[in-house]
């Protein structure tokens, strides 16, 4: 911390795992262009990202196929003749149970799910993060240590009990209800996450800012948040796609009408009546796939952050 | 009257006492450093005093006013933090004004804070830069600016030249000092630099261990060090200590060193010399002087042998071995030793200092 | 102590304790009040709704004499031990070949990592599909001229979890690379100079110095995957829907189906305990190791 006046104390302080994976390769260094050691290398790279890239273009090209070409054709092979068919019928006509309006439902209680979800679950476990690594107080790391306990415990000894407070709160079944049971289960890696950032921030600049009058949240908001806007994205990109993946709490804490893209889309292709129609599974699959894809693709390397700070304590 | 009074605190996190009933009293207008090495507890008892620690027990007064249990913006303080702390998104004019707009000051009354203080720091051009567009020893400056605009009786200084190379270091000393002439505030300075300390200090506090071991001017501190601890670790080279037994010799006493026997003679004892089987006697290099034939002063004189010498530009540092003890001379770089070098060896005994080895007090 | 207006301790530091109140709601009431209360009704005869009446380890007994569970929980063996393996390994080969200082590293990391931005759902659909026996893999290589050719994991019910294993690393390997990148990018390039000039094979240097010092990395990764592993739901959901039969069945989709569908709680508790068992028991020792003689910053 030999500089904090500079601007780029946030970017620097992210965790040191990123860092590492951005600090170069530190494996021996190659000595010819092409030397057996290169073919393997490069080889056995190749032949992986193959197999990592197959489903994605199997599901691509499965729901731009029509159904009589995918019962003659092959999995693999490119669509003879483009159809966007499937997608238009996944989106707005596939049937779960009685209702025939397709994904599109399940995509918008995903949206209105995971945005109240992400915000309320950052602010949250931001707040707290906060206070655990610049006001602690007795006590604290009793509570801390539980929760980072909590993010091992397998749910399921959990969901039963929180379906008894939300059904005393009268949240049960409704969205609310699970965006709360998102922001409780995403707060100790997100606390975590926060705490650790703060805590790497400095010091004195907390220490100058109470000399300087300002109190708990004018900290909060006028020092620590302009400093922190690299990590909160790094929250946010693990939120969203984190709620929107997620289908346990999904599938127990909300109502048919209500339910997220995941659960609608696992019980369209899924349900036993009717014809499979193949292509346009694929094609719901994919846009129930799309908007992390997307996140990864923009976010890129911040999404690895994400996970390396969310996966290696901070 | 007392500018900032500290009493009996101490400080302890679960078993480690980071300060122990620790008394201390600056004066109105004293410029006081406290000093010692790392871990010592001289930085935790600065945020002590403005606040930003708890204490365990005891009180602390500013102005005569109780605060120990204040928040640190209501003491009356100002704080300039090693790493300067300035706020990373704001200019160097929010910086300034961050704390005044906090006391919901009116507008021309912040205006007219900043204008003075950035006048009297010369960073005027500044004002709409961000930190990071400034110099180390630019930032110090605002550090010390935000400290300024807020007026207070106290100023608390944390170390704040560690990260300012040596150059510009002893450039923002004296603007220190001079801004200390200027305002006549009390100021207390934290830093392991003894030059530092003894450069800026009205007086030292001597820290080791959550104790102050010693508090007095920077001269007494040097000549007259209370024991052991201060006087090794106050001086560059540090001061020679030579094994031996203080005993009596004719009408006064002596020390006894390898079959040497050195009169302590116009030794100026803090209480009263006596007998000691284990004692040292310690001697600053420049108040070990000497020369290739005995006597050459009319001092009594033993005989030596010189190990290496070390030119330090001004002068050169001669070190000697004295029986079976290892000394370090001043000497002027003009006069030049080899190894090997038979040298005689006399002590500056008025300057010295004697310690019990038992009790590591002066005596 | 407390003495000349000493503040009380509760109203030191207000607003830092108003904040936590969130964390500690959730940590207490929920995280260990919701474990207890389940562990509690895991001892009782609660059917459709929760009730206290006792039945000592009755649950226990049933659900240990339910070939379902056991099926489950073997399921839960094999898939744990193959992906805990194949993840470690794949990921850290992946992760060395990686650090050879090769061009495109970037491209093939995103290409490693993008399956994990994936949710199980879609990840077991799109392995439903591509391990369809009539469309995907078997009858591709058996119009390729190769009658006989069969791989049908998701309807043989003997190799149904290698099925769900083949789709759950594809979509987690990503993720262990990413790590075992991290920690070999930790390590000291001098060290690679010291065994360089010391002339140890790549290999030997590898496999004696280089993974001993990612000890804390690997720890880290099999902890994650432990606990994914007991979680797995959804993806066998997605997949197989646990068929054929009960041949895919895991322990997540019995708790659920027992507290969910089947209207019979306390089983679903008594399950649910028996996760939490199984995971304390990698969780404990890891506990110790990592934080027990030194307290965590």
């Amino acid at each position: 911390m030999s500089n904090p006046g500079s601007l780029n104390i946030a970017a620097a302080s992210l965790d040191a795992v990123k860092d590492r994976i951005d600090g170069g390769p530190r494996g021996p260094r190659p000595r010819k262009r092409i030397s057996r050691r290169n073919i393997f290398i490069y080889g056995t790279l190749l032949v992986v990202a193959i197999y990592y890239l197959v489903p994605l273009y199997v599901m691509l090209v499965t729901s731009l196929k029509g159904m009589p070409e995918i019962r003659l054709g092959n999995i693999f092979s490119p669509p003879v003749e483009i159809t966007f068919q499937p997608w238009v019928k996944a989106w707005a006509e596939a049937c779960t149970g009685l209702n025939c309006d397709g994904l599109s439902r399940g995509f918008w209680n995903s949206v209105r799910i995971t945005i109240p979800s992400v915000v309320l679950s950052i602010a949250v476990a931001s707040v707290n993060g906060y206070a655990l690594a610049n006001w602690r107080f007795r006590g604290a790391d009793v509570f801390f240590t539980i929760l980072i306990f909590g993010a091992f415990i397998p749910y399921q000894v959990m969901l039963y009990p929180i379906v008894i407070i939300l059904r005393e709160m009268g949240l049960y079944g409704s969205l609310w209800g699970l965006v709360l049971v998102h922001t409780i289960f995403g707060m100790p890696i997100l606390t975590l996450l926060f705490r650790n950032y703060f805590t790497s921030l400095p010091e004195e600049l907390f220490k100058a800012a109470r000399v300087d009058g300002a109190g708990f949240w004018s900290i909060y908001f006028r020092i620590m948040l302009p400093m922190s806007l690299p990590i909160f994205v790094v929250a946010m990109i693990l939120q969203v796609t984190g709620i929107w993946n997620d289908f346990l709490f999904g599938v127990i804490y909300t109502k048919p009408d209500t339910y997220p893209m995941t659960v609608q889309l696992n019980n369209i292709v899924n349900s036993v009546q009717g014809v499979k129609e193949y292509n346009v599974n694929m094609a719901a699959t994919l846009l129930t796939g799309v908007v992390p894809l997307v996140i990864y693709f923009i976010s890129g390397k911040l999404f690895v952050r994400g996970i390396a700070a969310g996966a290696v304590k901070g | 009257m007392e500018s900032v009074s500290i009493r009996d605190v101490s400080l302890s996190f679960g078993a480690v006492h980071v300060l122990e009933k620790l008394n201390l009293d600056v004066r109105e207008g004293e410029f006081l450093v406290l000093l010692g090495p790392s871990g010592c507890g001289k930085s935790t008892l600065l945020n002590c005093i403005a606040g930003l620690l708890d204490v365990s027990d005891g009180q602390i007064f500013i102005k005569d006013r109780n605060v120990t249990w204040e928040q640190p913006k209501d003491r009356g303080i100002g704080m300039v933090f090693q790493s300067y702390a300035l706020y990373p998104q704001m200019t160097v004019e929010g910086n300034l004004s961050f704390g005044l707009k906090n006391q919901r000051l009116p507008g021309d009354d912040i205006r007219a804070r900043i204008d003075r203080a950035s006048k009297i720091l010369q960073i005027e051009p500044l004002l709409n830069r961000k930190p990071a567009q400034l110099s180390g020893g630019q930032r110090q400056r605002v550090a010390i600016g935000r400290a300024l605009v807020r007026d207070v009786d106290v100023f608390l200084f944390d170390e704040p030249l560690s990260n300012l190379d040596a150059k510009l270091r002893s450039e923002l000393r004296v603007e220190i000092k001079r801004l200390h002439q200027k305002l006549d505030n009390t100021m207390i300075y934290v830093t392991h630099d003894q030059i530092e300390a003894l450069t800026l200090a009205d007086r030292i506090a001597v820290m080791k261990g959550g104790v102050i071991q010693q508090l007095d001017e920077p001269l007494t501190i040097y000549n007259r060090p209370r024991n052991l601890f201060v006087a090794g670790f106050i001086g560059s080279p540090a001061m020679n200590f030579l094994a031996g037994a203080v005993v009596k010799s004719g009408h006064g006493h002596a020390f006894r060193a390898g079959g040497h026997e050195i009169a302590l003679d116009g030794y100026e004892p803090d209480t009263a010399i006596v007998e000691a089987p284990d004692a040292l006697l310690g001697v600053r290099p420049e108040h070990v002087e000497i020369n290739r034939e005995a006597g050459a002063n009319g001092a009594v004189s033993f005989p030596a042998t010189v190990d290496l010498e070390e030119p330090m530009g001004a002068d050169s540092l001669v070190w000697i071995s004295l029986g079976d003890q290892t000394l370090s001379a001043r000497v002027e770089s003009s006069r030049r030793f080899r190894r090997g070098d038979t040298v005689h060896v006399c002590f500056n005994i008025p300057m010295a200092s004697l310690f019990d080895a038992k009790s590591e007090i002066r005596m | 102590m407390a003495r000349d207006g000493r503040p009380l301790q509760l109203f030191r530091n207000l607003n830092a304790k108003i904040a936590a109140i969130p964390m500690i709601f959730t940590a207490v009431v929920i995280f260990a009040g919701g474990t207890i209360w389940t562990v509690v009704y895991s001892f009782t005869d609660s059917k459709l709704l929760p009730r206290l009446r006792w039945v000592g380890l009755d649950q226990y007994d049933r659900l240990w004499n339910t070939s379902r569970w056991i099926i489950s929980i073997e399921n839960l063996m094999i898939y744990g031990v193959f992906s805990l393996v194949f993840s470690l390994v794949i990921g850290f080969v992946l992760a060395a070949l990686l650090d050879q200082k090769i061009r495109f590293e970037n491209t093939f990391r995103t290409i490693f990592l993008y399956p994990f931005a994936l949710s199980f759902i879609v990840t077991g659909l799109v392995w439903q599909w591509i391990l369809n026996p009539d469309f995907g893999v078997q009858s591709v290589i058996r119009d390729l001229g190769w009658e006989s050719f069969t791989f049908d994991p998701l309807y043989t019910a003997d190799i149904v979890i290698y099925g769900i294993l083949i789709a759950g690393l594809w979509q987690g390997t990503g993720l262990i690379m990413c790590l075992m990148l991290a920690g070999l990018r930790g390590i000291d390039e001098d060290v690679w100079k010291a065994a360089r000039v010391d002339g140890i094979p790549i290999w030997k240097t590898y496999l004696f110095i280089i993974i001993p010092m990612m000890r804390p990395v690997f720890i880290t990764t099999l902890v994650l995957i432990a606990s994914g592993i007991v979680r797995v739901y959804d993806l066998v959901v997605a997949q197989t829907s646990g068929g054929p039969g009960i041949a895919s069945e895991v322990p997540a989709k019995y708790v659920y189906d027992k507290m969910f569908l089947g209207q019979n709680l306390a089983q679903g508790f008594a399950g649910s305990t028996m996760m939490l068992l199984t995971v304390l028991i990698v969780l404990i020792p890891w506990a110790y190791l990592e934080f027990g003689g030194k307290r965590r910053v």
